[in-house]
């Protein structure tokens, strides 16, 4: 469940045609006030774009944008980093952006990045429905004439690239039928090439990387039934490595995603991860998404909300900003 | 007083059932949306197992990569399965990687291309080519990426610059052992004289039926893409037109309906 809050004022952009004109009328209130905004300068009424913004859902963000470009000849988004603070500039950035930019915008940025950032590829390539990874890949070609299952291959090697392409590329079936049968013998399969320590075996790919959620599911509970552990805790076994751990990271992505989120939200708030961004990315990522579940995942495992966190750990704009998208109160 | 009747020749009878079942096939198929019909003959292809596989690198290479999307998306509505979990899970070998890689791309189509890396990519497949006898390219991690990813403006230089440091073109260099990998340069390269090949070695007399379905196949996948440009090359590669051969090989309705379909452009 998403954790944007729109004001009841503002109606959703929808069939009937008082309510688009209306709609477009918001948009193209708001794009005048940001212009306004900006030309005193980006820096002066951050609240403001607070509330315009972080109040809009994605179809009303674009429509914005659009408006603004027509008006004004130029993206809103353009020079924004010139004026904001880095960590609120970056959050309006990725917020602004429409879902698919977004996750290309991130993806291009993890691939020019160290290895840190292949999680950053994984989790955009697990954590999305399938028709929405599509998206990206869409968005990806016009936004950066090249692939992005071709900027992945290049910059990655060895067992990273043979996960992180396939990943990519995945257009995962997303019925919940499910193959018991199958799921056994895939258990099965699993089991021996962990027990061999092939981690990169083939096979394990292609399980992974193939398999739609629903059997990956069935399997990864046959798994646990048949030999009495979790594949994760399996996985852990062994003296760890980089690419044991975003193994088993994709294995949660693929199965629940709000752990993960979770887990990634409370390592960064402590710093104790070495992914920086991942604050500004997961709330500006899943706000539209699944927010709630990962705000009660949080409270059910750190015993304080995840806004009384964010509150503790960020400040100014930047805190607001991240507070409003979570669903906190007004902003 | 006995009654004496002609029986009819059996070697008539079964050229009669034949044309009828390919004329049905060719319907059915053409009645087909484009990316039904992509979906269905890959599964077909993997079905019927390693000497069809070339069909799905057929797909995988010449169509357009919304084409090849929309195929995707028929393939879970038809079977309930992803398109590269289904080629994973039938395909043992070696081509595995490649093809699942193949069918997984959704290569970028504009005109922009990266000279300096399609250089060095060009350096990259020669030599793997060249070291064929102790690493299997097809296997071989550089040759599947640039092979499966980069765009086809992108790896028309990669060729380019192939000729340039080996003296032949690449699918040259590549012999029967190496079929997949070769059919795949060839599909990605240079489609309308793979297409013409196709054609031509299923209307050949001693052909296996697995080649003579080629016919059908390619013209109806065709008709409406680019029919055009492989009579232009099927005249080119063998000196006959495409029409004159199918009149000349194919019967009944069957050959009246794949004559239609190529020459509704005219």
């Amino acid at each position: 469940m998403a954790s944007l809050k729109v004001p009841a004022s503002v109606p959703p952009p929808h069939e009937d045609a008082e309510q688009l004109h209306k709609a477009f009328e918001d948009a193209v209130l708001a794009a005048n006030i940001l212009f306004f905004i900006r030309s005193s300068g980006w820096g002066t009424n951050e609240g403001l774009i607070i509330s315009i913004l972080a109040h809009r859902n994605a179809a009303q963000r674009n429509l914005i944008r659009q408006v603004y470009t027509e008006a004004h000849g130029q993206d809103l988004l353009k020079d924004l980093d010139k004026e904001l603070s880095s960590d609120f500039e970056r959050a309006v950035l990725l917020w602004t952006l429409d879902p698919s930019e977004r996750d290309a915008y991130l993806a291009n940025e993890a691939t020019k990045r160290l290895t840190s950032s292949n999680w950053v590829l994984m989790e955009i390539a697990c954590t999305r429905s399938s028709h929405d990874l599509f998206k990206v890949r869409q968005a990806y070609h016009a936004r950066y004439k090249k692939s992005l299952e071709e900027d992945v291959a290049y910059h990655t090697t060895g067992d990273f690239r043979k996960l992180l392409v396939p990943l990519v590329s995945a257009f995962r079936y997303e019925g919940e039928e499910v193959n018991t049968m199958l799921a056994k013998s895939e258990a099965k399969i699993l089991h021996e090439k962990i027990s061999d320590k092939a981690y990169s075996d083939e096979e394990i790919i292609r399980i992974l990387t193939t398999r739609s959620k629903a059997q990956l599911n069935a399997t990864l509970n046959h798994y646990n039934n048949a030999f009495g552990n979790s594949i994760n805790k399996n996985l852990k076994e062994d003296a760890d490595n980089d690419f044991l751990k975003l193994l088993r990271a994709t294995i949660k992505c693929l199965t629940y995603p709000e752990k993960y989120f979770e887990k990634l939200l409370r390592l960064s708030i402590k710093k104790l991860g070495t992914d920086e961004w991942a604050l500004t990315r997961v709330v500006t990522t899943r706000a539209e998404v699944d927010m709630e579940r990962i705000k009660e995942e949080y409270h059910r495992r750190n015993s304080v909300t995840l806004d009384r966190d964010i509150a503790g750990d960020t400040s100014g704009d930047y805190e607001r900003m991240l507070l409003a998208l979570i669903g906190h109160g007004d902003a | 007083m006995s009654v004496h009747f002609e029986r009819w020749n059996d070697h008539c009878v079964r050229l009669l059932k034949h044309e009828f079942v390919r004329f049905k096939n060719a319907l059915v198929l053409w009645a087909m949306h484009p990316w039904e019909r992509d979906a269905r003959l890959v599964k077909e292809a993997l079905k019927k197992g390693p000497q069809s596989y070339g069909v799905i690198v057929e797909i995988a290479c010449t169509r357009s990569s919304e084409e090849l999307l929309g195929a995707r998306k028929a393939y879970h509505s038809l079977f309930d399965q992803s398109i590269e979990e289904d080629v994973a899970t039938h395909i043992h070998g070696s081509e595995r990687k490649l093809l699942v890689a193949l069918v997984s791309a959704y290569r970028y189509e504009g005109p922009k291309v990266k000279e300096d890396a399609a250089k060095s990519e060009a350096k990259i497949l020669a030599n793997a080519i060249k070291n064929g006898l102790k690493k299997n390219p097809i296997e071989d991690e550089e040759v599947i990426r640039i092979l499966s990813t980069r765009s086809k403006a992108h790896l028309k230089i990669v060729y380019k610059h192939y000729k340039e440091v080996s003296g032949n073109i690449i699918h040259e260099d590549l012999d029967v052992s190496d079929l997949i990998l070769k059919e795949t340069v060839e599909c990605l390269c240079s489609p309308h004289a793979y297409f013409s090949k196709v054609l031509d070695e299923a209307m050949g007399s001693d052909s296996h039926k697995n080649t003579k379905k080629g016919l059908t196949r390619v013209i109806v996948t065709r008709a409406d893409v680019d029919m055009k440009e492989i009579k232009e090359e099927y005249m080119n590669l063998f000196g006959v037109s495409l029409s004159k051969k199918i009149e000349e090989k194919a019967n009944g309705n069957y050959r009246d309906f794949l004559v239609t379909l190529i020459t509704r452009d005219n």
